[in-house]
């Protein structure tokens, strides 16, 4: 319990000046493991700092989709990067945030999955999307959906020789028709903010996270213990989709 | 076999190019990056904090416990599954012997310093990247330390003791390869692991060059420690 | 006989040698080991006549008796109140030491403290690592009403708090702001103003963040007038 952070807010200031709607810096570096992921990035909102990297595969298809390839986005909240992680197998925190992250790029059909196939029903490209935070400042949902979605942008396929992966050598680009971004906004009161750090995020009575690409809204995931109201949603959603202009920009 | 020359030019002698940065982990009570060729360990220390479960408390001093992990994109071949193993388990006990030796933990009795060590890019070396890191952490987070430790790997290649093996040279038919841990006042060993088969001598002679090239490492750890707080 | 390795006011890392022969004696953050007396801990060289000691630039408070710090009531129950002082163990603030009033047991104790609050608060009592023990009966003690807390490395509260108070009272002075800093680290800081909070907050960070530059009060008193306009 911060209760401070309530009072500044009541005067529409943040622990860091910030305006409510404003989001912390933001550094996006492509390629930090290049020399062992097909694909990697690291992203930086303020302080929080989390790196996602992409390995890919050739497997078996899901037996209801035999000619598209295959994507599986792990996030694992190591407790390299703040206390409060422990050790073990994911936690609920980890697999909510696994979960939305693969939900905004999976649903926004922005990875063209029939480009991944190779034989039908029996060879697709698997892309494994692995996402760890280096440091948790707070709002690890956007920073590791921007990470993922980066590292899959900087992603190549390896070559395949004989049937086989050849790892030492890469090609073109994976197929991406877009890159889908996600915002998380919060509510503590009647107090709409933008990209909560951790403190706020303690304080937080609601929480959505809107995953967009281009116009449209294409995940959606509330989190916290009070209820939203309508016009509340509908302002956050306004919101959010004027706040991802800005992130776009940093891919 | 005679060995002429290595395939990527170094001398015999010569490490791969190290980077190495502290305090990368703004929320850890300590933290390091120790990069080495394209190994790349990230360190961050928790503590001292309470200790669970109660059993493991030791109520005479504190306990260093140290956690190794590599993430699941950072090998060069295939992805490598999530989740603790045999091999993370066992680095993860020889980076602790590595290191309590030079730890006084007499003030943080019944309590636990935390070490998570995650390997971003792995490119042989990497448990030793991971204890340079990890003493530049451990330094930073302010634990009462006798001295600094840092790491290397080294080995016999055809008839040669070749300091920082890369992959290659570890794969070659009867190589040996050893990782070796050094305190840097005392020159003491504090890790030694050997794979192979060699005489005596050779193990002489390969403790000699890993002491050699722990001297300029923990030169290059002292340095990075320093930058830090020199505003 | 002997000889000094490093000079005053140098960084060094644990490990070093710090001076060589029996002249010198080691202090805080420095051990002898045979004829070298050599720094144990990350930190800036302090000489005193013979002794030798290294302020440490990191590393946790540990609680001492005596020293005022600046806790968050985290726990109520029967006994008292559990206070967290950023140690590894939660202080305890029993009934009998919370306040010049007899508190009697079945009463409402939220009335006193609540989760949440912040105090001023002296250690009174350390007892091995595990048990430490505050009380807020004493000239100062008390609940800490609005305003927020940053936390500071606890070496770096002299520099923080100045000669006789002179950086802390010129941080207060330019912002309008009161400030408390515990002992352990942390400090309160709260102003009318809330963008002048945040100004005296940014110059304390500063001066933690700064290992021992020479003029630092000026640096200050410039940068607190810089971000003033």
């Amino acid at each position: 319990m911060t209760i401070y952070i309530k009072t500044l807010l009541e005067k529409d200031m943040r622990e860091d000046g910030r305006k409510l709607d404003e989001y912390r810096p933001i550094k996006i570096q492509y390629g930090v493991s290049a020399k062992s992921a097909e694909g990697s990035a690291k992203v930086c909102i303020g302080e929080t700092e989390v790196i996602a990297g992409v390995k890919m595969d050739i497997g078996k298809p899901f037996l209801d989709t035999p000619n598209e390839g295959v994507l599986m986005v792990n996030a694992e909240l190591t407790p390299l990067s703040s206390p409060e992680f422990q050790l073990g197998p994911p936690d609920i925190e980890s697999i909510e945030i696994s979960r939305v992250v693969d939900r905004a790029i999976r649903e926004s059909k922005a990875i063209d999955f029939g480009k991944l196939c190779i034989k039908k029903g029996e060879e697709v490209w698997m892309v494994f999307v692995d996402i760890y935070p280096l440091n948790d400042a707070g709002n690890l949902f956007d920073a590791a959906s921007l990470a993922a979605i980066a590292a899959i942008k900087d992603a190549k396929f390896p070559e395949v020789v004989k049937g086989k992966v050849n790892y030492k050598k890469h090609a073109k680009g994976l197929p991406l028709k877009g890159t889908p971004i996600s915002c998380t906004i919060g509510m503590i009161g009647n107090k709409i903010l933008v990209d909560p750090t951790n403190e706020e995020e303690k304080e937080l009575d609601a929480r959505l996270t809107i995953g967009i690409m281009g116009n449209k809204i294409c995940s959606l995931q509330k989190g916290g213990e009070k209820p939203l109201s309508i016009e509340e949603t509908e302002k956050i959603i306004d919101l959010a989709l004027k706040k991802v202009k800005g992130l776009e920009k940093k891919l | 076999m005679k060995l002429t020359k290595r395939s990527d030019g170094r001398k015999f002698d010569q490490m791969r190019e190290i980077e190495a940065k502290v305090g990368v982990v703004k929320r850890a009570d300590g933290s390091a990056m120790f990069k080495i060729g394209n190994s790349i360990a990230y360190a961050a220390v928790y503590g001292p904090r309470e200790l669970h479960p109660g059993h493991l408390q030791d109520p005479t001093r504190g306990k260093l416990r140290c956690n190794y992990n590599m993430m699941a994109f950072s090998g060069s071949g295939e992805r490598v599954r999530p989740g603790p193993n045999r091999r993370s388990k066992e680095i993860g006990l020889v980076t602790e012997k590595a290191l309590t030796p030079v730890l006084d933990l007499s003030h943080y009795k019944n309590m636990a310093v935390d070490v998570f060590i995650e390997l971003v890019q792995t490119d042989s070396g990497t448990r030793c990247a991971g204890i340079c890191a990890a003493a530049m952490a451990l330094a930073d987070a302010g634990i009462p330390m006798r001295d600094m430790v840092s790491a290397i790997a080294v080995g016999k290649v055809g008839d040669k003791v070749l300091v920082d093996l890369t992959k290659e040279e570890e794969d070659v038919e009867e190589a040996v390869d050893m990782a070796v841990a050094f305190t840097t006042r005392g020159g003491e060993v504090t890790l030694l692991q050997m794979d192979g088969i060699i005489e005596k001598s050779d193990v002489k002679e390969s403790l000699k060059a890993a002491r050699k090239a722990c001297e300029q490492i923990s030169k290059i750890q002292m340095e990075a420690l320093k930058k830090k707080y020199k505003k | 006989m002997g000889e000094l390795k490093v000079k005053e006011k140098e960084i060094v890392v644990p490990g070093e040698i710090l001076a060589v022969g029996m002249d010198f004696l080691p202090a805080g953050g420095t051990f002898r080991e045979d004829d070298n007396i050599i720094a144990s801990q990350i930190g800036v060289v302090n000489l005193n006549g013979r002794l030798i000691k290294i302020i440490p630039l990191s590393g946790k408070y540990i609680p001492r008796r005596d020293d005022v710090v600046i806790g968050k009531v985290v726990d109520l129950w029967l006994n008292g109140w559990k206070v967290d002082i950023g140690w590894a163990y939660d202080a305890n603030l029993s009934l009998k030491d919370a306040s010049e009033d007899f508190i009697e047991k079945k009463s409402d104790l939220t009335q006193y403290f609540s989760y949440g609050d912040i105090v001023l608060t002296r250690i009174s009592e350390v007892n091995g690592s595990k048990i430490i023990d505050v009380a807020m009966k004493g000239p100062g003690l008390r609940k800490l009403i609005g305003g927020r807390i940053i936390t500071i490395v606890p070496s770096k509260v002299p520099r923080v708090i100045g000669k006789q108070g002179s950086m802390i009272n010129l941080i207060k002075e330019l912002t309008d702001c009161k400030i408390f800093v515990g002992q352990n680290g942390r400090v309160w800081v709260n102003g009318l103003d809330p963008k002048k909070e945040l100004i005296a907050v940014e110059a304390i960070r500063k001066i933690d963040e700064e290992s021992s530059s020479e003029g630092l009060t000026d640096s200050i008193k410039l940068f607190i007038e810089g971000r003033l306009k």
